[in-house]
């Protein structure tokens, strides 16, 4: 017998099916019932998460949390399609349900109304992306992330309009070219293995004979170079910036969490597959994954500071964000930097949905050409035309102008890692846990380029959002107050809201960070949890 | 059969990537349509190759896993071609947007002379 609370893990793949493919049936008048259902749904996700969160985050007695594991159709496991909860997929679930109850509550102000079937396309995706942290086997990472995929190319295009469309095509076919990239990968690894189950792999890969070897990491780095395309790693992220401009302001927001996607298998399958104690091929990429996450932050930087519309400047913070945590978790290869790199994951990405949010609503209003006539100021160092007469001594900035302000510092902090915000206590950890060599191992001349390009990239970001805060908040041009509705603020302020409570209370969030890292460095109890006999597996809530 | 199963794979890998940078839309589609084949056959061959073995155990016999083929990479191919078809089909789509709003084929939406 299963109590019930065994099967809250699939129900953050099952909810939004249904949900999603009731809502089709609806039709586009009564968006408000969808929009109703759509929210309805994402809360319910997120209490889902929260229990599931609450249920991974217990130490037992012999210092190992339990992994939720679900067999679908109760088969064992190497052969059953499993679903695996532990602490990181619960902590992504409940961001990725944070972010899309904050997109979904932006887009009932004014974007649902720009194309056919929102709220259902949202709740796909979320099938999607749930189903990606979920799942326990590669075949089924695949499935969900065409899933997602096909949600999102959907989204991309909502609005429509030529650059949309332009942005959409290319994002299509590079995603389908890495789609390729990734069965190559799975089949290879299948080929020499014999099976694509994550824990059997974990188990089976140290066992692989020497001369198959080179097979098994061809298949693996093919695999890696998908999972980089998704997550915009340099040299492949050019579609990036271009493809989150063009899409939809909501749209974008939630975009913030796919490029994690990557970031998340990228960490999962590096550290269960090739983790220290996988034998000969132990540690094996670790170098790539380091100098791609190094030189996207670097490439990301400066597009940041080359970016004339802010939209892109966004998304090159996407890049860097990505590359931050990337370089970083792979370089040290300990669970206090991991946790750390993951607090930074969550901060971030917060903070970057609510900007690419806040840019819609700095961008109302204004003349389309602005910021280039800005940026070609500066260059040529034209000033602006004095009025002698003019009789005011400063403008007063209207109150919604005065709210936006605010909330763009808040979101230029935390980008940028000032102190006190969370995006600061992020990075001084990183460096903490970079420089303090828990595990014996001595300061290699690595860590201290990290410390360097963390530096630099919070001074880079803070420039960067600087200029673009006095072009877009300050310059005196003339320009409507932008309206702005409460759906359209409120889910801005609540996305910075949770910064502010990582900034309160860090060292709760840590402490599941730490927990959640140190789950992925030791893998043996998340192997042991999925390949367990039936009769004997941890039980979620203490279920009989 | 190995060769000409690898000559097939390579050849609609070759003819699929050259396509594929090509500037028109209609030769990036046709490209992803061969590579996902030879991706398909490469699948198939991953799960080695065999000429006339069933895929499934036939009743009332001893089990010899030397005389079946693999039943996985099949399950495997029939999921990728079900997801390629879909996404190829919702390419299309968008190619025909982009045809429609910028009147020409470039994958840019312009033409370079």
């Amino acid at each position: 017998m299963t109590s019930w609370t065994d099967h809250l893990i699939i129900l953050p793949i099952l909810l939004p099916l249904f949900v999603g493919a009731v809502m089709l049936l609806i039709d586009e008048r009564y968006q408000q019932i969808k929009a109703f259902a759509n929210l309805a749904s994402i809360v319910m996700m997120g209490i889902i998460a929260l229990l599931l969160m609450r249920a991974a985050d217990v130490t037992t007695a012999t210092g190992t949390a339990p992994i939720a594991v679900y067999r679908l159709g109760d088969w064992p496991a190497p052969f059953a399609i499993v679903l695996v909860a532990d602490r990181l997929s619960a902590l992504m679930l409940a961001l990725t349900s944070v972010l899309a109850f904050a997109s979904t509550i932006f887009a009932t102000a004014r974007w649902h109304r720009g194309g056919a079937h929102f709220h259902s396309l949202m709740q796909f995706l979320l099938m999607g992306l749930n189903g990606a942290f979920l799942t326990g086997d590669l075949f089924n990472l695949f499935v969900f992330f065409e899933l997602l995929l096909a949600a999102s190319y959907g989204l991309v295009l909502h609005g429509s309009g030529q650059a949309r469309v332009r942005a959409g095509l290319q994002y299509i076919a590079i995603n389908l070219t890495a789609s390729v990239l990734f069965l190559i990968g799975v089949s290879l690894i299948y080929a020499v293995t014999g099976t694509l189950n994550m824990a059997d792999l974990a188990i089976r890969i140290p066992q692989v004979l020497a001369q198959d070897r080179a097979l098994l990491e061809a298949g693996a780095a093919i695999l890696g170079v998908a999972f980089m395309v998704k997550a915009g790693m340099w040299p492949l992220c050019f579609w990036l910036p271009t493809t989150y401009a063009a899409a939809a302001a909501p749209v974008a927001a939630i975009f913030a969490i796919m490029s994690k996607v990557g970031i998340y298998i990228l960490l999962r399958l590096s550290l269960l597959f090739f983790g220290v104690g996988s034998g000969a091929s132990a540690l094996f990429g670790s170098e790539w994954l380091v100098a791609a996450g190094i030189a996207t932050i670097l490439f990301g930087l400066i597009g940041a500071l080359a970016s004339q519309e802010i939209s892109r400047l966004a998304g090159y913070a996407v890049l860097v964000s990505s590359g931050t945590v990337l370089a970083v978790a792979a370089a040290a290869g300990t669970a206090a930097v991991t946790a750390s790199a993951l607090f930074y994951l969550v901060s971030s990405t917060l903070a970057i949905a609510a900007f690419f949010m806040l840019i819609e609503l700095l961008e109302r209003g204004r003349d389309p050409g602005a910021d280039m006539l800005a940026v070609t100021r500066e260059a040529y160092g034209e000033d602006m035309p004095d009025d002698p007469d003019a009789e005011e001594v400063g403008m007063v900035i209207p109150a919604s102008m005065a709210i936006l302000g605010w909330c763009f510092v808040g979101c230029a902090a935390v980008i940028a890692g000032l102190p006190p915000v969370s995006g600061f206590i992020a990075k001084f950890s990183m460096l903490t846990a970079l420089l303090s060599g828990d595990t014996g191992s001595s300061i290699t001349p690595l860590h201290w380029t990290l410390l360097a390009l963390l530096m630099l990239s919070g001074l880079t970001m803070l420039i960067a959002m600087t200029r673009a805060g006095i072009r877009t908040l300050w310059s005196p041009t003339e320009r409507a107050d932008p309206r702005i509705r409460l759906a359209e603020i409120v889910p801005i302020a609540l996305l910075l809201l949770g910064c502010a409570a990582m900034t309160v209370q860090p060292q709760a969030a840590m402490t599941y960070m730490q927990g959640a890292a140190k789950s992925l460095h030791t893998p043996a109890a998340y192997i042991d949890s999925v390949l367990a006999p039936a009769q004997t597996r941890v039980k979620l809530g203490g279920g009989s | 059969m190995e060769l000409i199963v690898s000559l097939a794979i390579a050849v609609l890998t070759g003819s699929g990537v050259w396509l594929l940078l090509r500037p028109r839309t209609f030769q990036v589609i046709i490209g992803l349509a061969l590579l996902s084949y030879a991706v398909n056959l490469f699948i198939f061959s991953m799960g080695r190759l065999k000429v006339g073995a069933a895929a499934v155990l036939e009743k009332g016999q001893i089990a010899d896993p030397h005389a079946f083929a693999d039943p996985l990479p099949q399950a495997l191919v029939l999921t990728a071609i079900v997801i390629s078809f879909a996404t190829t089909a919702l390419f299309l789509v968008v190619l025909l947007a982009s045809r429609g709003l910028t009147g020409n084929d470039h994958v840019d939406g312009r033409d370079h002379e």
